[in-house]
């Protein structure tokens, strides 16, 4: 059974059909794009899914559970994961909080234990406290642990919001455009990173991209939207080559 | 040993100030007047501290908080008053005040919640006045507008053991839930709710969690409050008390729980030594809360800030 | 018929005490439109519009119908000044210090007016002496269909102000979009100035009437007036001129009723659930658009 099944799901605001129709399966283990001209309801795909947006028809399934209906935080406790295309931080808390934040259902203690500090309080909050710093060496961020997130450069906060994304063990992850404002070397050591973590976190991950060189380079399925509705969808190669989506991209 | 060494520095500042204040009071070195701020003090550092953690922490401006303690005033007054030793009756009395405070702060904060920023703010406001213009109606029971009188002098300064008791246990419960798994939902929620939702956390749960949390908290002061002044009336707790307090958490720096107990203590004993300026307390208020917002997001600061963020950018380049 | 005549009474007062209400919304609905900041102050510039009256009219002895306009202009400064000093600054800043800020000024205005003309009320007759006409079996007072009769001027010429004039179109531009109203060469700085001068004349106008009723003049009184008016402002739809019109009618009369049937001592808690209770139900309130913040 595919992860994640989509069946046609749609949304309308108002009289505007922001997505519709979209058909998506996506296996456990694989790489998959979404692709598509500015406005074609990409982010609107991501809302949907992570329950920011509620469907107006249609069937979201992850590993067959059905998630219409549900809220964010269900959402993502049923193993859906994602970063913001506008990064959002907890830019007033520490790095290392941020991801801690982030564990918050995976190792949990009592209230009791919150107020009281009590034992079963410390040993818990040592497991957090070395869960977290192993997600942030993955990032290479851990050296810096104790910042503010805000004071972090731009490309390390884009990073710090996927490994807080990843500490919430995530069975699918979905990154909205992990590249956007990097530059080509970062964007090549970001793309070595999305491999690495797929590897070692062992997790699908669903990407909205606009930099191309990254999509053909690390994703092997891509989904293209346009005006709400798919366009193609197929592996990497033969997807890129297909004229309607050089058309939809690129004009007449 | 380090990682105490706060926590050590805490102990040894309480029990200083606690053998201070037995010292001075006993040694009859404090005038009536001292010596009758003494538990005020208490009681605003509780109320501040409480409120700081919606504040600061939650990232909400409640400005009802002078109903809970109102609600915890008046329940904790009845237990006073029914005769009972106070050995007994006074812990008692403080926990029914929190509670009765707590369960009002359950109703009116599952659906006030919901809401966000100045909708949240005005609605705790009509909900202090609503609470306000019950406790004037219910005359049989609160006395109305007259007043509640004769509740048995229980929390004056000869009883300053138990308030600084109950004071510190107040500190160090905000203090501790602050570094938890639910202080840092509480914070994840003020410094971006949508993110927090996404990363599992439920977010009207930790709301109102904090929102009761410390909705118990100001019913204990309002208890303290009872036993120490003798009398209740509808009118002393207002939207200006609510403000005072809110004065206080700002002062401290808004989520600064340390600031916010310097600051309550500061803006409790200074306008009585300043007597004379006593008219323009209100007005220095005002004009604290105004220059402090300004300063916060004047150039002046950001530039600190920026030459601060520079140097931490600095160091990961 | 008794019956009926007291609610036609009740009725009246409610449409008085509500027009009332409704100027003051305005004041909270345009500047909550155009700044996007609940301006707390707003209520007791209603309270240095009726010192001002005072001051014009008892201390000055100048003729009430120019100290009317003294009045209106010295609130409209006054409201300017304050966006000056206190909120320009925070244009960009986190709602909540701009809120407490807001807290700040109306703090100081209240304290401003304790030192100056002390706690104890001031009794002031009222300026407005019309006198009272008799409909079959129900009175209306002069000052009623005064405050109905400024209230439904003020009305029109303010939706004919908006609708049909640069400025006013400036301020819808702003409302919808400040930065691309920037961007459409619209002084935004200045339209905020105009709206905040405007609201401030509006609440001028309010305390006036709001004084010729009550004819006792205290630090506080524009405080409770003005936190009713937002509550019409919300019930009507912040951000909305007729819904700020409607809610302010609606819980005037409300609030008329449930003091003549339900209880006095009651009736701002009646008033303050009326807030809660629309939040809750509909929180765009009655004409309002709800905004979803952009994820």
């Amino acid at each position: 059974m595919a992860l994640l099944e989509v069946k046609n799901l749609g949304i309308s605001f108002g009289g505007l059909r922001a997505v519709d129709g979209l058909n998506m399966t996506i296996e456990e283990g694989s790489l998959v794009g979404l692709i598509g001209p500015n406005g074609a309801g990409k982010t609107t795909v991501f809302n949907l899914l992570t329950g920011v947006y509620r469907p107006t028809d249609g069937i979201i399934r992850l590993d067959g559970t059905d998630l219409v209906g549900k809220n964010p935080s269900q959402i993502c406790q049923a193993g859906i994961a994602r970063t913001f295309q506008n990064i959002r931080l907890f830019s007033d808390m520490t790095v290392a909080d941020n991801v801690k934040a982030a564990l918050h259902n995976q190792i949990s203690y009592s209230l009791a234990g919150s107020l009281l500090h009590t034992p079963h309080y410390r040993k818990k909050e040592k497991e957090i406290d070395g869960r977290a710093m192993e997600i942030l060496r993955v990032f290479e961020l851990d050296q810096f642990a104790g910042y503010k997130a805000a004071n972090l450069p731009y490309g390390k906060q884009r990073k710090l919001e996927i490994a807080r994304a990843l500490a919430t063990n995530p069975r699918l992850l979905l990154l909205d455009e992990p590249a956007a404002g990097m530059n080509p070397n970062e964007t090549a050591e970001l793309m070595e990173t999305i491999k690495f973590l797929r590897k070692e976190f062992q997790v699908t991950i669903l990407l909205i991209e606009h930099d191309m060189k990254l999509v053909a380079g690390i994703c092997e399925e891509l989904t293209v939207l346009n005006f709400g509705e798919v366009l193609c969808q197929g592996k990497t190669a033969d997807v890129l080559k297909d004229p309607q989506v050089i058309t939809a991209y690129l004009g007449e | 040993m380090k990682k105490y060494g706060k926590q050590i520095i805490g102990c040894v500042a309480a029990a200083a100030v606690y053998a201070a204040v037995m010292i001075l009071v006993n040694g009859g070195f404090l005038s009536r007047q001292m010596m009758s701020l003494i538990i005020p003090v208490c009681m605003n550092i509780i109320l501040a501290v409480s409120l700081c953690m919606v504040v600061g922490f939650l990232g909400e401006l409640s400005l009802g908080h002078a109903a809970f303690m109102s609600i915890g005033a008046y329940s904790g007054a009845l237990i006073l008053k029914s005769g009972l030793p106070t050995v007994a009756a006074l812990p008692l009395a403080v926990l029914v005040g929190g509670v009765c405070a707590a369960l009002l702060g359950l109703l009116v904060g599952i659906p006030v919640l919901r809401l966000r920023g100045d909708y949240l703010a005005i609605t705790t406001l009509g909900f202090g006045e609503i609470i306000k213009s019950v406790f004037n109606a219910a005359t049989p029971v609160t006395g109305g507008a007259g007043g509640l009188k004769k509740i048995p002098p229980v929390t004056t300064y000869r009883n300053f053991t138990f308030v600084y008791i109950l004071m510190l246990l107040v500190i160090l419960l905000v203090s501790n839930l602050v570094k938890s798994r639910h202080g840092r939902a509480i914070c994840a929620i003020r410094d971006n709710y949508i993110a927090a939702e996404a990363i599992g956390i439920k977010v009207s749960f930790f709301k109102t969690m904090a929102f009761v949390i410390a909705a118990f908290m100001a019913g204990m002061a309002g208890v303290v409050y009872a036993g120490n002044i003798g009398i209740l009336k509808p009118v002393n707790f207002d939207y200006n008390t609510s403000i005072e307090i809110l004065v206080m958490v700002v002062l401290g720096g808004m989520g600064n729980i340390t600031g916010s107990i310097i600051a309550a203590f500061l803006l409790t004993v200074l306008p009585e030594m300043l007597r004379g300026l006593s008219n323009y307390r209100m007005l220095v208020y005002a004009i604290a809360l105004i220059a402090m917002m300004l300063f916060n997001n004047s150039p002046l600061k950001r530039m600190l800030v920026e030459k601060h963020n520079m140097r931490q950018a600095g160091k990961i380049e | 018929m008794a019956l009926l005549n007291g609610i036609l009474a009740q009725l009246l007062n409610g449409l008085r005490i509500g027009s009332i209400y409704a100027l003051i919304a305005l004041g909270y609905t345009m500047v909550y439109g155009i700044a996007k900041m609940i301006n707390f102050a707003h209520g007791d510039i209603i309270m240095v519009g009726a010192y001002a009256l005072y001051v014009f009219v008892s201390l000055l002895h100048v003729h009430p119908a120019l100290a009317v306009v003294l009045t209106i202009g010295f609130c409209a400064v006054m409201g300017i000044t304050i966006e000056k000093i206190a909120y320009k600054p925070l244009r960009n800043a986190q709602r909540l210090a701009v809120l407490i800020t807001a807290i700040g000024v109306s703090y100081l205005l209240q304290n401003l007016a304790l030192l100056i003309f002390k706690a104890t009320p001031i009794p002031f007759g009222s300026i407005i002496r019309v006198p009272s006409i008799t409909v079959g079996e129900i009175t209306i007072s002069g000052l009623t269909m005064v405050t109905l009769a400024v209230t439904a001027v003020v009305m029109v010429g303010l939706t004919l102000f908006v609708n049909h004039t640069k400025m006013g179109h400036s301020m819808l531009a702003v409302s919808e979009d400040q930065g691309a109203a920037k961007l459409m060469g619209i002084n935004v700085d200045r339209t905020i100035t105009i709206t905040f001068a405007i609201g401030s004349a509006l609440a001028a106008v309010a305390g006036i009437l709001y004084i010729s009723q009550y004819e006792s003049l205290l630090p506080t009184l524009g405080a409770l007036p003005g936190i009713k008016a937002f509550v019409a402002a919300v019930l009507g739809g912040i951000g909305s001129i007729p819904g700020a019109m409607i809610g302010g009618l609606v819980l005037g009369i409300i609030e008329s009723m449930s003091k003549a049937y339900i209880s006095t001592q009651l009736a701002d808690a009646i008033v303050f659930s009326m807030l809660v209770v629309v939040l809750l139900l509909k929180p765009s309130g009655i004409l309002g658009k709800l905004s979803i913040e952009k994820v």
